[in-house]
């Protein structure tokens, strides 16, 4: 049971960086781009309820890239929306995505404490 | 012909025998630029393609890893999903500032920048570059220049979907 | 002798290269050339808090040592000129603080160097100045954090991508023969020429256009072959700049077989992963004053052309959406 769950993750999370890739090497797409083109990529396919499905099958899979996080926030607003009607769609999504958010920044002012850039010798 | 195209182009004889043509400003491509990206060696596209699946695929795994992890002890796989987010996170973070994810990046290209774990490297990453321009304007300032896109976007379009929603009401 | 020959080219009698300083970093010195290098770092910081204030210590430390090596005495000094590529040239600005020289402040991105010896060279043999230094350089952190991305991002490079070279050059122009290692003769000053592209990983084909140029309006001018030339050194176009000038020059009827050789195409060895080779300011200045300058003194190469090639952008014009403007200097180096 658990190993097909992580065969599923590995798979789906494997396929969508695959495609990634795929833009990375056949357009001109930089690195902020491709994580922007993901993102409104999840957020679109929930607008529809497609992407909530490929969540609960491939599991982190689907969840972990970051059309999971466009997923998530869809999924706040919607949900903020449902049960506080225009201002709750406004404060859903990022009330939902707080967390990873939240840790990003929080490890990143940390890490920035700690360490300084290095040189590259490759 | 305008100013800026004459001057470009050395003398009269060498033009007729120089096949490629000054750049005019509203053509995007031209004879010159084709040739170039017809000579500069491609991206290994396979090597990159695997690599990106490979990496991809294990920190997707990891992830599964946590969430089972949470779910085994009791945690609502939602929440579970959202945990193993912010752990992810967190490693990549560290990742960055050790110095070790961007060498994961030189080889994994997408495998390494479309999972969370990239969001995260996208926002240390400057932070720690820009430290040497003081905690205030380096560091808080400079930690989204990168991944702040995402965030922007990000809630811009599920606030616009949200009230699509709201308007059909769905 | 004129002055001024053909419509660009200009004329030197009395400009002497009397001595030459190069330091350069740890990924240099294990490259192609790192025994010629009179001072190799082997932590690229340099003992300084940031990037930017290693390039500064390079640059103070080339006018210090170079003065030392030449035994100069620093009043002779009357002028510095040079450059390196970081916003407001801050690198050569900041070092010339602790110095009584006047500074020239020069920017033509990689292609610095050169400029700094043609009008160097002008002042001298215009009678202006006796002595001066030319200078200048560049740091692969500080550019990189400048023009691309912060060093921690985890990003596929592209195979077309050159390495910024970490180092800095400088050499003494005077107009006393007595100690010449080699003379300035002719100096095209080139013109600003764009082809349209835009991938701001591919300097070297950007730029190839701009030395192909200058190239051919310097044998036009002075009318010479290559073939009055040991070598034809250009500044940094990389492996695939290199071979889409040959391919340019050879549909100008120019064919540099066997003469041209490319700074950043020779500075690092073919496994140190710089994909087409190095690029930067330091690129053409570290090798002609150490490489370059060591086969004058062995009486190896007689004469010489040296390419400075420079692309113009910034990391506002390529985001939005420029072409790169590129510019060459050849200078033709005689013993």
């Amino acid at each position: 049971m658990i190993w097909t769950n992580i065969l599923k993750a590995f798979l789906m999370g494997g396929f969508i960086c695959f495609l990634g890739q795929l833009l990375l090497n056949y357009t001109n797409i930089t690195n902020g781009k491709i994580l922007v083109f993901f993102l409104v990529l999840g957020a679109a396919f929930q607008a529809f309820g497609l992407y909530q499905p490929l969540i609960d099958f491939f599991g982190a899979g689907a969840s972990v890239p970051i059309s999971g996080f466009g997923c998530s926030l869809v999924n706040g607003a919607v949900e903020g929306v449902k049960q506080e009607g225009f201002f709750g769609g406004i404060k859903g999504g990022l009330e939902a995505t707080a967390p990873g958010i939240a840790t990003a920044i929080i490890f990143g002012y940390i890490n920035a404490f700690l360490f300084r850039a290095r040189t590259k010798k490759k | 012909m305008n100013k800026t195209q004459n001057k470009q182009i050395p003398t009269k004889e060498v033009q007729e025998k120089c096949k490629i043509k000054s750049y005019k400003n509203d053509i995007k491509t031209t004879p010159y630029v084709d040739y170039v990206l017809q000579i500069s060696p491609k991206s290994p596209h396979v090597r990159n393609l695997v690599w990106a699946f490979l990496v991809g695929g294990i920190i997707c795994s990891i992830g599964q890893i946590i969430i089972d992890l949470f779910v085994a002890n009791g945690v609502e796989t939602k929440q579970a999903s959202v945990y193993a987010s912010c752990i992810l996170v967190a490693l990549a973070a560290c990742a960055t500032g050790l110095g070790i994810y961007d060498k994961l990046g030189r080889f994994a290209g997408a495998g390494s920048t479309v999972p969370i774990t990239g969001f995260s490297n996208a926002v240390v990453a400057p932070a720690i570059e820009f430290k040497s321009e003081g905690l205030i304007y380096g560091v808080s300032a400079k930690m989204f220049t990168i991944a702040g896109p995402v965030i922007v976007n990000g809630i811009f379009s599920s606030a616009v979907i949200a009230i699509i929603y709201l308007i059909l009401g769905v | 002798m004129p002055k001024k020959i053909g419509r660009q080219t200009l004329c030197f009698d009395n400009a002497y290269i009397i001595e030459g300083f190069s330091i350069a970093g740890p990924k240099e010195r294990d490259g192609n050339f790192g025994s010629y290098f009179d001072i190799c770092l082997d932590d690229d910081k340099f003992g300084e808090k940031t990037f930017e204030k290693a390039e500064c210590k390079m640059f103070k430390t080339a006018i210090d040592e170079i003065l030392k090596k030449g035994q100069i005495h620093p009043d002779n000094i009357e002028t510095v000129l040079g450059g390196d590529l970081l916003n407001q040239i801050i690198s050569a600005s900041f070092c010339m603080r602790e110095y009584d020289a006047s500074f020239i402040g020069l920017y033509n991105a990689c292609g610095t160097f050169a400029e700094s010896l043609l009008l160097g060279s002008a002042l001298v043999d215009g009678g202006y100045k006796d002595n001066l230094i030319c200078i200048s350089g560049s740091h692969f952190s500080t550019a990189e954090r400048q023009y691309r991305y912060p060093l921690e991002l985890g990003v596929l490079r592209a195979p077309v991508s050159q390495w910024t070279a970490t180092g800095v050059g400088a050499s003494v122009v005077s107009s006393f023969k007595n100690r010449k290692i080699c003379r300035v003769t002719k100096a095209t000053a080139g013109r600003v020429i764009d082809f349209g592209v835009r991938d701001v990983n591919n300097m070297g084909a950007a730029m190839a256009p701009a030395a192909c140029d200058t190239i051919c309006q310097f044998f036009r001018d002075t009318k010479t072959t290559p073939d009055d030339y040991d070598k034809i050194f250009t500044g940094d176009l990389g492996r695939l700049g290199k071979k889409i000038l040959k391919d340019l020059l050879r549909e100008q009827e120019i064919d540099l077989d066997g003469k041209l050789e490319d700074c950043g195409d020779v500075l690092f060895k073919e496994e140190q992963q710089t994909n087409q080779g190095g690029s930067g300011a330091a690129c053409s200045a570290i090798l002609f004053n150490s490489f370059i300058l060591d086969k004058f003194k062995k009486r190896e190469y007689e004469k010489i052309l040296l390419v400075g090639t420079g692309a113009l952008l910034s990391s506002i014009t390529s985001f939005q959406g420029e072409s790169i403007p590129c510019i060459a200097h050849c200078l033709e180096i005689s013993l």
